[in-house]
């Protein structure tokens, strides 16, 4: 007993260290992010202003505005949006409600969760290479926002999947004792069911989109433009690209337009995660399945 | 009826096969400029030469230093994250309490949700200008500064996927341990940890290949020189910064300059996707663990 009493302080104490530690860790993380928050904040809210969400680009920092860069994301998200969508979600449906355990949809589920961590540059340059060159597509809206399709895909694959297996399999059932066929069973029963779940991914599959600046970069998107895209074949730039070209500048007064334009990024960011949580909260309440 | 279901069927397993046609496409797309750039560059040179000046009169396309670059802001990224991403996991798993997993959880999300975009005017107007204050040799642009940032982003990742590995060691483990009078840290350290040994190291694997993929950050805050150097004070230029720095100017397409940002993105890829295989692998291993 007395040899055991030192080992047990000891142990006590490098346990209550340890523990402190891993709290400080932890408290340096959300440090980073309030410090962050807070740079950008300050270094931006003075360039926020009704003028500088719809005016166009400019060589003087003081004259310059968002209004291009911004419509380019929304443009660009939204046809993002209508090719990765219902892509995603068929392959969803196949891979969770058809393809079971056979080889093929092994080894199409193994590509997929590869593909999810292949680096958004590379993408870039496959667009570059197919949309753009092979495709004929030019430096357009639709060269950039079929790229970002590609991207988001995988992300879009593996979250309605999650939805898709919450579902429980007695609804299913229930849906077959009924006479109802497979598809029948999917697109009446088990879809309606899934949709909140589905909804949230894709917000978080698309808000993650909006902020690529790499892959848009490669295919060629165009840094300084002074008009607002109107069709899918124009030219365009991104907020994230916008952004990176007044970062880039030497000047001091593009940094605080820039900080600005981060703050207009992170706001339509906010927006669409608020929506994904609301859209899961409401999912939660009704969900006693 | 049977044949529309079957067509139906036959429809989403064609968009299911979309995800190997992109694989495929990468490859192809990379292949392709790669063997004609190739043709031109011999393979040697390419790969061991330790001088990349491709936009010089005369060029050299030694890829080293391109590489060095990649590795020194990786290394110094992983040496932020890793730690700092394990430790946090074990604390959000053996000892912070419900209320407090709730509250720190929708944050690392946040932070692992910031565009990169953000990440690199970070670092290069706020966290190098603080350095240089302590450092006054620190140079404008450089590895440190993006590496440390990077290394705040990828933390969430570390630790959200260590964290779920080390959920899943079964409670009798833990229960055992302290049956025999260990600590908590003792069981974390001695039992938790090597028990989730493989998924831990599958999240350490997608950090690195996280790391050496990241864009923005390292463009906008460790310069455009390629230099073969381990010295993080001095500019560096990583792969992937190069890359971009050829895509915002004018090299004309078909030329040798413009073949070399896809044989910089045939070795980002190679090395990418060797890490994510390797990743996949461990993690299905320890879901057969303790199935």
């Amino acid at each position: 007993m007395s040899a055991a009493l030192p080992g047990i302080v000891w142990r006590r104490r490098a346990d209550a260290a340890f523990r402190a530690l891993a709290l400080l860790v932890l408290f340096v993380a959300l440090a980073a992010l309030g410090t962050l928050i807070w740079d950008i904040v300050s270094d931006g809210a003075g360039a926020l202003s009704w003028s500088f969400i719809t005016s166009f680009s400019s060589r003087r920092a003081s004259q310059a505005g968002i209004w291009h860069a911004l419509t380019g994301s929304v443009f660009v998200i939204l046809v993002t949006t209508v090719l990765a969508v219902p892509v995603g979600v068929a392959a969803a449906i196949y891979l969770e409600e058809y393809g079971g355990r056979s080889l093929v949809a092994r080894i199409i589920e193994l590509n997929i969760t590869n593909l999810a961590a292949v680096p958004s540059i590379i993408y870039g340059l496959l667009g570059l290479g197919l949309f753009v060159r092979m495709m004929g597509m030019g430096r357009s809206i639709l060269a950039g926002a079929a790229t970002l399709a590609l991207l988001v895909l995988p992300v879009v694959i593996l979250s309605t999947r999650e939805a898709l297996r919450a579902v429980p399999k007695s609804l299913r059932e229930g849906s077959y004792a009924l006479g109802a066929s497979k598809w029948q069973t999917i697109w009446h029963q088990v879809l309606p069911v899934a949709t909140p779940g589905i909804l949230t991914g894709l917000i978080l599959a698309l808000s993650r989109a909006i902020g690529e600046t790499a892959p848009l970069i490669t295919i060629g998107a165009v840094t300084f433009i002074t008009f607002a895209p109107d069709s899918i074949w124009s030219p365009f730039t991104v907020l994230p690209i916008q952004i990176f070209n007044w970062v880039s500048r030497p000047q001091v007064e593009f940094q605080a337009v820039a900080a600005g334009g981060i703050l207009v990024l992170v706001a339509l960011l906010l927006s669409m995660n608020a929506a994904a949580i609301w859209l899961r909260d409401r999912h939660q309440k009704r969900g006693t399945w | 009826m049977k044949r529309v279901e079957f067509l139906i069927e036959w429809g989403l397993f064609g968009c299911a096969l979309l995800s190997i046609g992109t694989t495929i496409g990468i490859i192809l797309v990379l292949t392709i400029e790669t063997v004609s750039f190739l043709r031109q560059v011999p393979i040697a040179d390419f790969l061991f030469g330790t001088e990349w000046t491709p936009l010089f009169a005369t060029p050299r396309f030694g890829v080293l230093p391109l590489v060095a670059g990649t590795m020194l802001v990786s290394a110094i990224a992983m040496l932020v994250a890793l730690p700092m991403g394990l430790l946090s996991a074990v604390y959000l798993s053996e000892y912070a309490d419900e209320r407090l997993r709730r509250a720190v959880k929708p944050v690392l999300e946040i932070l692992a949700g910031v565009p990169t975009v953000v990440y690199g005017y970070f670092a290069l107007l706020f966290v190098t200008p603080l350095l240089q204050a302590v450092a006054p040799t620190l140079a404008g642009f450089n590895a440190l500064s993006p590496g440390l940032v990077m290394g705040i982003m990828i933390l969430p990742l570390v630790s959200s996927l260590s964290e779920d590995a080390m959920r899943g060691v079964p409670r009798g483990l833990r229960e055992g341990s302290y049956a025999l009078g260990a600590t908590k840290m003792q069981t974390s350290l001695r039992v938790v940890v090597p028990a989730a040994f493989s998924g831990i190291t599958a999240a350490f694997i997608l950090a690195v290949s996280r790391a050496i993929g990241e864009t923005m950050i390292v463009a906008i805050a460790a310069g455009q020189q390629p230099r073969l150097t381990a010295d993080p004070r001095v500019p560096v230029e990583t792969m992937t910064a190069y890359i971009v720095q050829v895509s915002l100017g004018d090299t004309p397409q078909g030329t040798l300059e413009y073949r070399t940002i896809f044989a910089v993105g045939m070795l980002l890829f190679i090395g990418t996707f060797g890490l994510n295989l390797v990743s996949t692998w461990l993690r299905e291993r320890y879901r057969e663990e303790y199935a």
